[in-house]
């Protein structure tokens, strides 16, 4: 279609950031005074007393806040981001603590001292007296509710909610098999290397504020500040620096600290800054994955399914500031590529004390994956099936798009797939991995006493959703291209990806192109990057702006030239007459043609002044209904999200007397339409990958019956190093455009995180032949799992 | 709460309590001499960023763990945010800012970062950069495995790995392209298949 779309091209991103020149939270502000938090130490208590006395010794000291100081609006709780109709008692924490804390970590007094160093030992010196309550800790505490997180919310239930469609008790009830599953997954963290991070400056001559924040929604925390300190959004401008990881912990917003510094900075007339350090990432930020789940599935003798019945709880901690998006996005992506006759989903969104819940790379769809495969496992093991055989006849085909499930998604609209081709992802994951060769290799291993097993799991992801974006595009004088989306970066390149397509819709080469993202003083208008997004959207948003600004470029350069527009290219930077490389004139000359001036500020704008003749006299300079300039502004809106697919398949080894667990291969067929930049896609699912892997085997957050996280450190949750993570991950690409956008693409960015507990369990089950249904899991519970099955340990 | 109570908000003092007593650090970083006064507490890391105000060098754990703040200390890998400034007094220091040739050539191993896609957010990134930049010193040609442990103890969220190992390989091969360039027999070993520089 053009040059750029679709190449390997190398991120425009990287010079400054490998030479040490990114600019993170941290690295900001450097004369800003530090805030600390004092947090606590409880997972559920009623504060008595907090007693300063002890800090004010403390040089540097600036100022002490608790809730008791905090004016009206910040003394509200914080916003409840996403309503639901189900979420009948949904509950956000304050910005600081108002006499009762739920979770460990959560914020009662903000210090604000000359250095980070002297904030946290004023912070230390400040004396919390606490009535410690009984703790509700897992899903099973929070099911029994014998003690309840909120006094005023009865069961611990947040929300329940229920999704149908067909008769699904009628089609269980009617089929010849039934299997019943009890499926779980544990705790799990975005974990980016750089936590959250906020620094402020108020300018009391403007009555302006100015604000950075490690944010993946620049236009959210603007209106959410605005809100809290009773400013206009004309006063407020929020900036996202570079950005050091989200995978979605980064989207909630505001956090209490992106109220509080604000607010702080204007108080005391001088910039502050908070940067959190990794305790308090773990502690008081927010995890994701808790779930359990009950399945029954109806079948017949060929093992389609009949009917469907998913009922699961979900854990969304002290708070539900991001509503009930998680759970939702679980009840409506766990099918899948699948088309189950009859399908019934219910879930309870349940209070535990401990830190809050929001989405995580995949965002509940992990969950949803791990138990409909699973599921496809148990009926294929049931009916002595071949797994992929029994996958392939509950595919949605390629034919019945566009697909309607008959339920609402997580952007409140229809959950109807838009394309797809799940049998050739199928028949590229068994090329790949070798799916019918591997019987032979698995009994050759055996023979020499070694365990490996092979395993695959398919998914469907809701990408782009909306519900818009927008792009601007300015050409300037210098014929440099300026770029502009309003929702956020934290490592996708999407500054490349965006650079591309505006370089290919504008004719000029890639370097002449600078995007800006996150910067509601270029863009004021975006929602955020979340839910593999950001190509679909802003990427059709700058789009449709390119083409706009060529438009007026070529209607210009028309007119100077007295050839008609539709005789005209771009090129390399120069309009010109189609094939004719000589009859050019420069993309920056027709910027300074577009805008009549009266003063020449260079040479080049001499030619747009009004003795340099030209132009019909009988006509104003600028017409009614045109704009000086070389520039285009639009919006992109779908009806509704894009759904990109693929299948994962793993093998593994197992050590039959560590219980070790190694992947030998890890292969990935990914369809996510026409690919942008396939080097950038490849290493989204690189990282989806690894952090797949990590929540398959390695990470959970350790919650003692306290409350208290046991390994809120790097040296205790264990993140992969690269000695975690498959040697190679073999990735096949399957291209099936999108028709819901004009670039013909879906999301990338969390699609390689999502099968992979589901993938791993399939194979360590192979190995093993013993059931597995929660993940992750480390080499003592397969130790334990195998001793409940009886086998032998040697 | 009450004595408390109006102490809250901005601390009114009559006079600031004395501050911590301060240490002169000298070090040499990136070629340069510097000099900073820092509390004895005062961790080498937030020294390198806070004090002498280069904040390439990323701080992500504080507890050594992760490896984003390594630089390079009299040439070996350290972890800045497990030294205190004070210990550094003397030392010659290398941070992320420091690897780019003088004229801005990039390192060899931040090239192969830019060519193979090993950095998404760039957070890790300027450890390993100087992790890779120590290793290939000690190991100019790694194989896989020899790689594999060059990044063992370097923690990256984005890539899973993969292109910064990519990126270790580049980096040798871009080392050694760039050796034979510059001797005199370029010409000659330019025709010829990559090999030990």
């Amino acid at each position: 279609m053009s040059s750029l779309f679709g190449a390997r091209v190398q991120r425009v991103e990287d010079d400054r950031l490998v030479r040490g020149h990114g600019a993170y939270l941290d690295d900001l502000g450097p004369d800003s005074l530090a805030a600390a938090f004092v947090r606590s130490p409880h997972a559920h208590a009623r504060i008595t007393d907090i007693d300063v006395s002890g800090a004010l010794d403390v040089p540097g000291l600036v100022a002490i806040y608790t809730y008791e100081d905090l004016p009206a609006r910040l003394a509200e709780p914080l916003p409840l981001l996403i309503p639901h109709p189900a979420l009948t008692h949904g509950r956000t924490p304050y910005p600081l603590a108002n006499g009762e804390v739920n979770h460990v970590g959560e914020a009662i007094a903000m210090v604000v001292a000359a250095d980070r160093y002297l904030a946290e030992d004023a912070a230390d010196l400040i004396d919390v007296s606490y009535e410690p309550l009984p703790a509700v800790v897992g899903l099973d505490a929070a099911r029994a509710a014998v003690h309840l997180v909120h006094e005023d919310v009865p069961g611990n239930r947040a929300a329940n909610e229920v999704q149908e469609h067909g008769d699904t008790a009628a089609a269980i009830a009617a089929a010849r098999h039934v299997l019943e599953l009890d499926l779980e997954i544990e705790r799990s963290a975005s974990t980016p290397l750089e936590g959250r991070g906020v620094l402020a400056r108020w300018d009391e001559q403007s009555q302006h504020l100015v604000m950075w924040t490690s944010t993946q929604t620049s236009t959210g925390v603007r209106a959410a500040v605005a809100a809290k300190l009773g400013l206009d959004l004309t006063q407020v401008d929020v900036i996202t620096p570079d950005v050091g990881g989200g995978f979605g912990v980064k989207i909630v917003h505001p956090w209490p600290e992106e109220v509080l510094v604000p607010w702080a900075a204007r108080l005391l007339g001088r910039p502050v800054k908070f940067t959190e350090d990794r305790r308090e990432h773990f502690i008081a930020s927010a995890h994701e994955r808790g779930q359990q789940h009950h399945v029954s599935v109806g079948y017949d003798d060929e093992g389609r399914i009949l009917g469907l019945d998913v009922r699961f709880w979900h854990d969304n901690g002290a708070y539900v500031p991001y509503g009930l998006i998680v759970p939702i996005v679980t009840s409506t992506q766990l099918l899948g590529p699948y088309k189950p006759a009859a399908y019934r989903v219910e879930f309870d969104s349940l209070y535990t004390n401990t830190v809050l819940v929001t989405p995580y790379r995949g965002a509940g769809r992990p969950q949803g994956c791990f138990v409909m495969e699973r599921t496809m496992d148990a009926i294929a093991a049931a009916l002595g099936l071949d797994r992929t055989a029994v996958r392939e006849r509950n595919f949605i085909q390629p034919a019945e798009m566009p697909y309607d499930h008959g339920l609402i998604f997580q952007d409140g609209r229809p959950l109807i797939y838009d394309s797809g081709d799940y049998p050739a992802l199928l028949t590229k994951i068994k090329d790949l991995v070798g799916w019918d060769k591997f019987a032979p290799l698995k009994e050759a291993a055996s023979a020499e006493g070694r365990r490996i097993g092979i395993g695959l799991a398919c998914y469907v992801e809701g990408t782009g959703v909306g519900p818009y974006e927008g792009g601007h595009v300015v050409v300037e004088t210098s014929g440099k291209v300026k770029v502009a989306t309003g929702l956020t970066s934290q490592g996708q390149g999407h500054q490349t990806m965006l650079a591309q397509l505006v370089a290919d819709e504008l004719g000029v080469p890639i370097a002449d192109v600078e995007v800006v993202t996150g910067d509601t003083r270029r863009f004021g208008y975006a929602v955020g990057t979340f839910a593999s997004r950001t190509a679909v959207m802003s990427g059709s948003a700058v789009t449709l702006a390119a083409r706009k600004a060529k438009e007026k470029a070529l209607r210009v350069a028309a007119d100077a030239m007295e050839v008609a527009a539709a005789d005209l290219e771009i090129t390399g930077g120069m309009v010109q007459v189609k094939g004719d490389p000589d009859s050019g004139i420069s993309l920056g000359t027709v910027a300074v043609l577009s805008n009549p001036l009266r003063y020449a500020f260079d040479d080049a704008a001499k030619a747009a002044t009004q003795f340099a003749g030209g132009g019909d006299m009988s006509k104003p300079p600028v017409a009614p209904d045109d704009e000086p300039g070389i520039e285009g502004r639009a919006y992109f809106s779908p009806v509704r999200s894009t759904f990109a697919s693929g299948i994962h398949a793993a093998i593994v080894e197992t050590d039959p007397d560590t219980a070790e667990i190694t992947i030998l291969r890890y292969c990935v067929v990914h369809d996510c339409g026409l690919l942008i930049n396939p080097q950038i896609v490849e290493g989204q699912i690189h990282g989806g990958v690894a952090q797949g892997v990590g929540g398959a085997l390695y990470e959970r957050m350790a919650y003692d019956e306290e409350g208290q996280l046991v390994n809120a450190s790097f040296m205790d949750f264990l993140m992969p190093y690269v000695s975690e993570v498959p040697r190679e991950v073999e990735i096949d690409h399957l291209e099936t455009p999108s028709p819901l956008n004009p670039l013909g693409i879906k999301g990338a960015g969390e699609a390689g995180v999502i099968p992979g507990a589901a993938a791993l369990a399939a194979a360590i089950e192979d190995a093993e032949g013993i059931p597995v249904r929660s993940m992750p899991i480390s080499p003592s519970e397969l130790f334990e799992l195998r001793r409940a099955h009886g086998q032998e340990t040697r | 709460m009450s004595a408390a109570e109006e102490l809250r908000g901005e601390v009114p003092r009559a006079e600031e309590p004395p501050p911590e007593e301060l240490h002169e650090v000298r070090v040499v970083v990136n070629g340069a001499a510097r000099t900073a006064r820092v509390p004895a507490r005062r961790l080498l890391s937030d020294c390198i960023r806070h004090d002498l105000r280069l904040t390439g060098t990323h701080v992500g754990c504080e507890h050594g763990v992760c490896g984003a703040c390594t630089i390079l200390l009299d040439g070996a890998p350290v972890r800045s945010c497990l030294l205190l400034a004070v210990s550094a007094d003397g030392a010659d220091i290398t941070t992320v800012e420091g690897l780019a040739a003088p004229d801005g050539t990039l390192s060899p191993v931040q090239q192969a970062f830019s060519e193979c896609h090993g950095l998404q957010c760039g957070f890790c990134t300027p450890g390993f950069l100087t992790t890779i930049t120590a290793g290939l010193r000690a190991v100019a040609d790694p194989d896989d495995e020899q790689a594999r442990e060059m990044i063992g103890g370097n923690l990256c969220r984005c890539t899973g790995y993969q292109n910064i190992l990519a990126s270790v390989h580049r980096a040798a091969e871009i080392t050694r392209e760039r050796a034979a360039s510059s001797s005199p027999a370029a010409t000659k070993r330019a025709a010829a298949p990559a090999g030990h520089a």
